[in-house]
């Protein structure tokens, strides 16, 4: 893992992208990863575009810029993709993990990206609002994201959400989000 | 020893390592993007784990005026501030150096107005550069937990005696969550240590007077004790971050340079942006260039020795001034590595680049520029004209 791994988020505010861009840098912390994640600050409204970033590295690690060239985007709203160019400089060989009701197929059409880019869907919203009871699917693609890009393991993604949850959740909140990351992990499809 | 590795943002990093301080007085006023700072000192204050006498205050030139009346009679004393909350507190800048009062402030450094920008940059530290204040700048979060600690220390020193801004970069470092190691809290209290104050106008056997009037002869006198304290306390500095790093195995050199023994380019950089160029100089390294990288820890007093001794055998130098200064040939840093290479009869071509100004970003490509320039620069085919990058 000595390879930088760059995710960007991409979301409207109060989402919880900055939460989940957190939840991701704590959890590879565990296994003694070096971290980084920041929100791109702007004029802050709800609903308003946002962006976000997560590094993880084996090395400790000196850049502290935006993120533009990402091995991994991660889209909360399905919406942006009307208004944001979210694949904007993805690598590659980069994923694209997105909330939608789009299947797969639809979704790459849609995000117009190269063939070597993978694309992956999942229902997020749905997720969280069956789990959770509200729209709020930060946790849920989380799970999504571990089990495609393997940047953390799913075990460890719920016992860091026991942790950071433990202290401000009652038990059914935390295990409620912890089947929406299960759930998510399961439903997610690639394409 | 250190705790377990945790993640913390720059200001929260601060905040625990006031907390483990656990100052007297603390007057404060929150601004963007310092907030978090005072705020989880709030915290700490309304939860009892701190005994500071915290001073809710309705500006930041009350802010410092509190923490001046505190300090001169004889409280530690600790605040913070940022960009338009430090250019208010402009008078009491001076006030706080030359009445000698140890306060440690933290700054999170951001742009000034107008155009209104809540976003880091420099120009609020640089407009406090000839206050008399000790200025320190962290790259990182946990530098700025390791600078806070030591301030007080330095501050309080029977040599110094003057007030020290431990800085960060807005938001950048400030708000962006990273890696990060805390020490015991006895270990950090047994490192500081208990505060005697040398001249506390409470101190009824010894007494003392603060902030009198002084005409030209001894006015000039004390302004040159004042210059004397501040240039006379870098190897106090430099004492102080080497037994902190003995103490937690993070290493403290006033000036931080990287592969600059044999060096042809050199780039001179301030705060976190000196990540994002050592990230390019080790890759040009890799491809056998011969390029290093200079980060003073410390901007006042001005490590000019230091920057020399790294900078002497380089063909061509860039300084990176993430603010300006109008009307002037050049920006504040690129003016005291030119002034230093003066004095010291070095004639490297140094070009000044303005960068990352309101918080622009610092791309890979806008660093590799700065290199590419330097060869130009040394071979004669670029001039050395002060450029705004990123732009």
């Amino acid at each position: 893992m000595s390879q930088l791994i760059e995710i960007r988020w991409h979301a409207r505010a109060g989402q919880g992208a900055v939460t989940a861009a957190k939840l991701v840098a704590d959890t590879a912390l565990m296994d003694g990863a070096y971290v980084q994640a920041m929100p791109e600050y702007g004029p802050e409204r709800t609903g308003a575009p946002l962006k976000a970033y997560t590094r993880v590295c084996s090395e400790p690690i000196e850049v502290h810029n935006n993120i533009t060239n990402p091995g991994i985007v991660v889209v909360l709203d399905d919406t942006l993709l009307d208004t944001v160019d979210v694949a904007e400089g993805i690598a590659d060989d980069g994923v694209v993990i997105l909330n939608t009701e789009l299947s797969a197929p639809e979704a790459r059409a849609k995000l117009g990206v190269a063939d070597t880019v993978k694309v992956a869907v999942v229902d997020a919203s749905g997720i969280a609002l069956d789990t959770i009871k509200r729209d709020i699917p930060n946790t849920p693609i989380v799970g999504a994201l571990s089990k495609v890009t393997g940047v953390v393991p799913v075990d460890q993604v719920k016992e860091r959400l026991r942790i950071t949850f433990g202290k401000k959740f009652s038990q059914e909140m935390i295990d409620a989000n912890l089947s929406s990351v299960d759930r998510a992990y399961e439903e997610v499809v690639c394409a | 020893m250190s705790n377990k590795a945790f993640s913390a943002t720059g200001n929260q990093m601060i905040a625990e390592a006031m907390r483990q301080v656990d100052p007297d007085v603390m007057a404060a006023y929150p601004i963007t993007p310092q907030t978090t700072i005072v705020e989880n000192y709030a915290k700490y204050v309304a939860n009892g784990q701190v005994h500071t006498e915290f001073v809710t205050v309705e500006s930041e030139h009350s802010a410092l005026s509190a923490c001046i009346g505190a300090s001169a009679a004889g409280a530690r004393v600790a605040t913070a501030t940022a960009s338009q909350g430090l250019a208010l507190m402009w008078e009491e800048l001076y006030i706080a150096a030359g009445m000698r009062t140890p306060i440690v402030m933290a700054n999170a450094n951001r742009a000034l107005s107008a155009p209104i920008n809540i976003h880091g940059d420099h120009s609020d530290v640089m407009g406090a550069r000839d206050t008399g204040w000790i200025i320190l700048f962290a790259e990182t979060a946990q530098e700025a937990y390791d600078n806070t600690v030591i301030s007080f220390k330095i501050a309080e020193d029977s040599q110094v005696l003057l007030p020290v801004m431990t800085t960060l970069d807005g938001f950048i470092t400030s708000h962006a969550m990273e890696r990060c190691e805390m020490e015991e809290d006895a270990t950090v209290q047994q490192f500081v240590g208990d505060y005697h104050p040398k001249y506390a106008l409470l101190d009824t056997d010894e007494p003392v007077a603060h902030g009198m009037f002084a005409n030209g002869d001894s006015y000039m006198k004390t302004r040159l004790a004042t210059r004397n304290a501040n240039m006379g306390s870098l190897p106090i500095i430099e004492k102080y971050g080497k037994a902190w790093a003995d103490v937690t195995g993070r290493p403290y050199d006033l000036v931080d340079c990287y592969e600059t023994d044999d060096a042809d380019y050199i780039v001179v950089v301030l705060g976190s942006a000196a990540g994002n160029v050592r990230h390019i100089a080790r890759q040009l390294r890799a491809e056998g260039k011969k390029v290093g990288v200079v980060r003073p820890r410390v901007y006042r007093p001005f490590p000019e020795e230091q920057i020399v001794e790294a900078c002497k055998g380089a063909k061509a130098v860039a300084v990176l001034d993430r603010s300006d200064s109008l009307g002037a040939t050049h920006a504040p840093l690129g003016a005291d590595v030119m002034s230093a290479f003066y004095a010291a009869g070095l004639s490297i071509p140094a070009k000044n680049y303005v960068y990352g100004l309101g918080g622009a970003d610092v791309t890979n490509v806008v660093v590799q520029g700065v290199f590419d320039d330097l060869e130009k620069v040394a071979d004669g085919t670029l001039d050395c004209d002060l450029r705004y990058i990123g732009i």
